[in-house]
């Protein structure tokens, strides 16, 4: 199994936020709190393109590299989570994030009154046992443990947002792009993908 | 006598403000270090068969592309 990504067909959004609904209602994320919302650009002018945004799951995430408590980590299928029980709130990874994806409910943290940060999971939990209620309750519903797909690509009425192993999502944007004739932005890819892939703790150790 | 005792309590009281240890948590850079994660297929619906979850995930990948229902 290979790296899990998100891909946004922006020639298919139709800005219906269908995803954003379908996150908002799976994870039962409280007021204030998107993990996923769609941004319009050069909107009522020709050119008009409608991006569904949330956390890219970035191969070297800058979320990770700011963490003054260390509390991301990532998993084999190369999704970033992180840990709550050690966040603190500092909202550091919400600077550094070129997606804005880092959310914050307000509550208890440590600095200020933002409280823990919280952000797309692509639908897989956090550090609690898959599928309990103390998972479900700190990080949403864990899908991928369900053999799942996150469900604001498997709710998306037009298919624009992609979800799931980075050869396979490939291939179906390159298809559509072969007989649509036109390919559109893959928006985010390059940012999000464009760096080598981070290497594992234990691996930076021997490096060194 | 009374003055040696009073010297010792007095030292002994002194440094035991000494023997305070930080509080503060010592984090290692760059290292995660909070709790481990159990991978998906560990779940209680796959128990461990990565092959079954492999091919649960394959199927919905596929799902995603309607040129496989017209073909």
């Amino acid at each position: 199994m290979a790296r899990m990504k998100f891909l946004c067909d922006t020639e298919r959004c139709i800005e219906c936020n269908g995803c954003v609904t379908a996150c908002k209602n799976e994870n039962e994320t409280p007021w204030g709190v998107n993990r996923r919302r769609v941004v319009t650009v050069n909107d009522g002018v020709p050119g008009e393109r409608s991006v569904s945004v949330a956390c890219m799951h970035c191969s070297d995430a800058p979320c990770m590299a700011v963490c003054p408590t260390d509390c991301f980590y990532k998993t084999e299928e190369g999704v970033v989570l992180h840990n709550k029980d050690a966040c603190i709130g500092c909202g550091y990874c919400f600077f550094a994030c070129p997606f804005g994806a880092p959310q914050f409910p307000n509550g208890p943290a440590a600095f200020g009154a933002r409280g823990k940060m919280d952000k797309c999971t692509f639908c897989a939990g956090g550090p609690e046992e898959n599928g309990s209620k103390a998972e479900f309750e700190k990080y949403g519903r864990n899908r991928l443990a369900e053999g799942k797909l996150p469900l604001c690509a498997e709710m998306c009425s037009t298919k624009a947002l992609l979800a799931g192993d980075a050869p396979v999502i490939s291939d179906i944007y390159r298809e559509r792009v072969m007989r649509r004739g036109k390919a559109g932005e893959a928006w985010g890819w390059n940012t999000a993908y464009g760096k080598p892939e981070q290497a594992a703790p234990a691996a930076k150790e021997a490096a060194k | 006598m009374k003055k040696a005792l009073f010297l010792v309590l007095t030292v002994t009281v002194g440094l035991v403000a000494c023997g305070e240890y930080s509080q503060v948590p010592n984090y290692k850079q760059g290292n995660y270090q909070g709790k481990s994660d159990v991978r998906p297929w560990e779940g209680e619906k796959f128990a461990g068969n990565k092959q079954a979850w492999e091919n649960a995930l394959r199927a919905r990948n596929q799902g995603q592309t309607e040129y496989n229902r017209i073909k």
